[in-house]
C-alpha cells in the first residue's frame, strides 16, 4: 500500500477529529438530521453535498454550536461539545454571505476574533499581516468591505475565519456567491491554504464539481441522511445507490434483472429480444434480482458500424445531440423507446462530424464500465 | 428632463401654497413695526430683542430642552431593547400580546394618555414637574423608537451577529461591538424623532407639568389664549429657522454619504 497517501479513514488506529455519534435533529415533526454517524478526521478537507434542505447546513451549524443535537453525540477532539457554547469552540465558520462587519477596514474584521481572545496587540498585527499576505490582500487592509470587489471579501472572510487557528474550519457554501471563472480559481486557492495551514476543513455545497474538486472525501446527503461517504473518484466510479449514481454527474440507467454468470459476473436481460447485458459488479445480486445498470455518457462508444469486440453493444437513433465544444452528447434512442447518452470528444472539426440527426449507430461498452445498483 | 405639464406645476403650487403660506405670513408679522400683528407698520428687529428680556420664555425654552434631550434619549434606550427582544427574542409566551402592547400608544388619543399619567402620578405622590414631564415623554415616544428600530433589525443580517459569537464575543459583546454600530443610524433617527415630538408636545406635557416646570408650547398656547403678540412672532420664527437648518443639513449629509458610498463601490468593482 502506498503509505504516502493521505487516507486516515482506512487506518484502524487514526483517531478522527470529529465524531457524530446516532445525532437526530428535529424541528417539531419535521426531522433535519436522521441519526447519523460519521468521522472526519485531522487535516481533512471534507464535503458535505446534497440537495437544498437535505440536512447539510444544520449538520455544520451544529459543529459552529448554533443548534443543539435533539440526540446523540458530536465529539471534537474526543470532548462532548454539546455544552460549549460558540464562542467558546475551536471552530471558527465561514459564512455564506461572508457576514463581513460593514462598519470595520479589513485589517479590524481579520482582528476581531484575535481581540477578543485577549491576544498583545503587536501579536495581533504579527498575525493579521501573515492572514493578508495568505490572502493576497495586502493593499487593500485599510478599505471597508463595501470598497472591495466580491472575490476579495470571499478572502477576507476567509482569512477572518483562519486567524485564530481553528481546530476545524466550516464553509458555508463559500463560493456561491462568485462567477464562474472566479469560482475555479478561488477552489484551487482554498485547497493551496487548506494545505499550507493544515486545518480540518468542512465545506457545505450543492454544486458537486466544487465538491469533487476540492475535497478529500464527499458526503453524499439526503433526507437528513448520509447516503455515500467516499472519495471524489469513487463516488463518481462506483457510486453505491442510484440517487448518488443520479445525483453526481451524467447517468445512463438502464432498468433490469441480475443472473449471476461467474464470480461477480451478471448478465441482465433488459428487454424482450434484446441480448443481456454482461456486467462486473462487486454489489452481489441473486437470481432474477431486480437491478440498474449505471453507466456513464463518457463511458459508452459511439460507432457506425457494429463494432466487434465489445462485451455489450445496442443499436439506435440519434435524437439529439448537444454540442459543448470539446465534446458532444448524442441523445440515442434505442428500439426499446428508451434513450442513451454517449458522449465522444470532438476531435475534428463540427464541419468533419461523423453522424447528425437521425442516424442509426451502434452504441457499445465493456462489462466494467458501469455497476449494477440495487434499487 | 421632461418639462412640466401644466397640470403638474398648478399642483404642486397649490399644494405648497396650502403648506407653506401660514408659515410665510407668520415669518414676515415677526418682523412687524406694529404690536398688532395683523396691521403691517414696517420693518423691524425689536420683537427679537424682546424675546430676549422675556425670562417666562426663555425659561420655558430651557426646560422644553432639558426635557427633550432627557426624555429622548431615556425612550431610545428603552425602544431600542423592546425593539432588540421583539425582533430577536424568538418565540416566548404572549409575544404577540407584547407587540400589540408595544405599539399602542401611536393610536391612542393624547388626552387619554396625558390623563392616564396624570392620574398615575397623583396616585403614587409624585409632585409634577420637569420629571414627571419627561417621564411622560418617555413613555409615549419610546414606541415610535421601537418602530424605527424593528423595521432596521427585521432586515438586519442575522448571520453577522453570528459571525460576532463564532469569533469569541459573548452575546453582549455582539451587540455592543457589532449590532449597535450597525443600526447606529435607525438609533440616532429614532433619538431624533423622540427628540421633536417631545418638544412640540402640548397636550401630554400640559397634564403632567406643575407650576415650577412650564414647556416652550405650554407657554406660547397660553400666551396666545391673551392675544397674539409679535413676540410669538418671533418665537416661531426661530424655531422654524432651527428646523429648517436641521433637515437640510441632515439631508445634505446623507445625500453626501450615498453618493461616497456609491463611488466607492464602483471603485471596488473596477480595481
Amino acid at each position: 500500500m502506498n503509505t504516502s497517501a493521505f487516507e486516515p479513514w482506512n487506518d484502524p488506529e487514526a483517531k478522527p477529529l470529529i465524531h457524530f455519534q446516532n445525532v437526530t435533529k428535529r424541528y417539531g415533526e419535521f426531522t433535519a438530521i436522521d441519526n447519523l454517524t460519521i468521522d472526519i478526521y485531522e487535516r481533512e478537507f471534507y464535503a458535505l453535498l446534497g440537495p437544498s434542505g437535505c440536512g447539510k447546513t444544520t449538520l455544520m451549524r451544529m459543529l459552529a454550536g448554533f443548534e443543539t443535537p435533539t440526540e446523540g453525540t458530536i465529539h471534537l477532539a474526543g470532548q462532548d461539545i454539546a455544552p460549549v457554547p460558540p464562542n467558546k469552540r475551536a471552530v471558527n465558520m465561514m459564512f455564506q454571505s461572508y457576514a463581513l462587519f460593514p462598519h470595520l477596514s479589513v485589517w479590524e474584521n481579520i482582528a476581531f476574533g484575535l481581540k477578543r481572545e485577549k491576544m498583545p496587540k503587536h501579536d495581533i498585527g504579527d498575525r493579521v499581516e501573515e492572514m493578508l499576505r495568505l490572502t493576497r490582500l495586502e493593499k487593500f487592509a485599510r478599505r471597508k468591505p463595501h470598497q472591495i470587489s466580491g472575490g476579495q471579501r470571499q478572502r477576507v472572510a476567509l482569512a477572518r475565519s483562519l486567524a485564530k487557528h481553528p481546530k476545524l474550519l466550516l464553509l458555508d457554501e463559500p463560493l456561491g456567491a462568485l462567477d464562474k471563472k472566479l469560482r475555479q480559481e478561488t477552489q484551487f486557492e482554498l485547497m493551496d491554504i487548506q494545505e499550507k495551514t493544515g486545518t480540518t476543513f468542512v465545506i457545505v455545497t450543492h454544486d458537486q464539481e466544487e465538491a469533487m474538486t476540492v475535497a478529500s472525501r464527499v458526503a453524499v446527503m439526503d433526507h437528513g441522511k448520509i447516503i455515500q461517504v467516499a472519495t471524489p473518484d469513487r463516488i463518481y466510479e462506483t457510486p453505491n445507490s442510484v440517487y448518488v449514481a443520479d445525483f453526481i454527474g451524467d447517468v445512463n440507467l438502464i432498468e433490469g434483472t441480475a443472473k449471476p454468470n461467474g464470480s461477480d459476473v451478471y448478465a441482465m436481460s433488459w428487454h424482450e429480444g434484446h441480448a443481456p447485458l454482461a456486467v462486473q459488479s462487486p454489489n452481489g445480486f441473486s437470481d432474477g434480482q431486480k437491478c440498474h445498470l449505471a453507466i456513464r455518457p463518457e463511458k459508452v462508444s459511439i460507432s457506425a458500424d457494429k463494432p466487434e469486440t465489445a462485451d455489450n453493444a445496442v443499436q439506435g437513433k440519434i435524437l439529439d445531440i448537444a454540442y459543448l465544444g470539446n465534446i458532444s452528447t448524442y441523445h440515442v434512442e434505442l428500439p426499446t423507446g428508451a434513450v442513451i447518452k454517449a458522449q465522444a470528444a470532438n476531435t475534428r472539426r463540427i464541419a468533419r462530424r461523423a453522424f447528425t440527426w437521425e442516424d442509426t449507430v451502434w452504441l457499445s461498452w465493456t462489462a466494467t464500465a458501469g455497476v449494477l445498483l440495487a434499487e | 428632463m421632461n418639462r412640466m405639464s401644466w397640470f403638474n406645476a398648478v399642483s404642486l403650487t397649490l399644494g405648497f401654497a396650502f403648506l407653506y403660506i401660514p408659515m410665510v405670513i407668520l415669518v414676515i408679522f415677526s418682523f412687524n413695526e406694529s404690536k398688532l400683528v395683523t396691521v403691517w407698520a414696517g420693518f423691524s428687529t425689536k420683537w427679537y430683542g424682546e424675546l430676549l428680556q422675556n425670562d417666562a420664555f426663555l425659561n420655558a425654552a430651557w426646560v422644553t430642552l432639558k426635557v427633550a434631550v432627557f426624555s429622548s434619549t431615556l425612550a431610545t434606550v428603552l425602544g431600542t431593547i423592546a425593539a432588540y427582544v421583539l425582533v430577536r427574542g424568538g418565540r416566548f409566551m404572549g409575544r404577540t400580546l407584547f407587540s400589540g402592547m408595544i405599539y399602542a400608544p401611536l393610536v391612542m388619543p393624547e388626552v387619554i394618555t396625558g390623563l392616564s399619567l396624570l392620574l398615575l402620578f397623583i396616585g403614587i405622590g409624585l409632585d409634577r414637574g420637569v420629571f414627571t414631564i419627561v417621564l411622560a415623554h418617555t413613555t409615549f415616544s419610546m414606541c415610535y423608537v421601537s418602530v424605527v428600530v424593528s423595521s432596521r433589525l427585521v432586515t438586519f443580517d442575522r448571520s453577522l451577529e453570528e459571525a460576532a459569537l463564532d469569533l469569541g464575543c459573548s452575546a453582549s459583546e455582539a451587540f455592543r461591538l457589532v449590532t449597535l454600530p450597525i443600526i447606529a443610524p435607525a438609533v440616532i433617527s429614532g433619538w431624533l424623532l423622540a427628540f421633536t415630538l417631545s418638544l412640540d408636545d402640548l397636550v401630554i406635557a400640559s397634564f403632567t407639568s406643575g407650576p415650577s416646570a412650564t414647556t416652550l408650547p405650554i407657554k406660547i398656547f397660553s400666551a396666545v389664549r391673551l392675544g397674539v403678540s409679535p413676540e410669538i412672532n418671533a418665537l416661531s420664527t426661530i424655531m422654524i429657522s432651527i428646523v429648517t437648518v436641521g433637515v437640510i443639513t441632515a439631508s445634505l449629509v446623507t445625500k453626501h454619504q450615498v453618493a461616497k458610498q456609491k463611488r466607492e463601490e464602483m471603485e471596488a468593482v473596477r480595481s
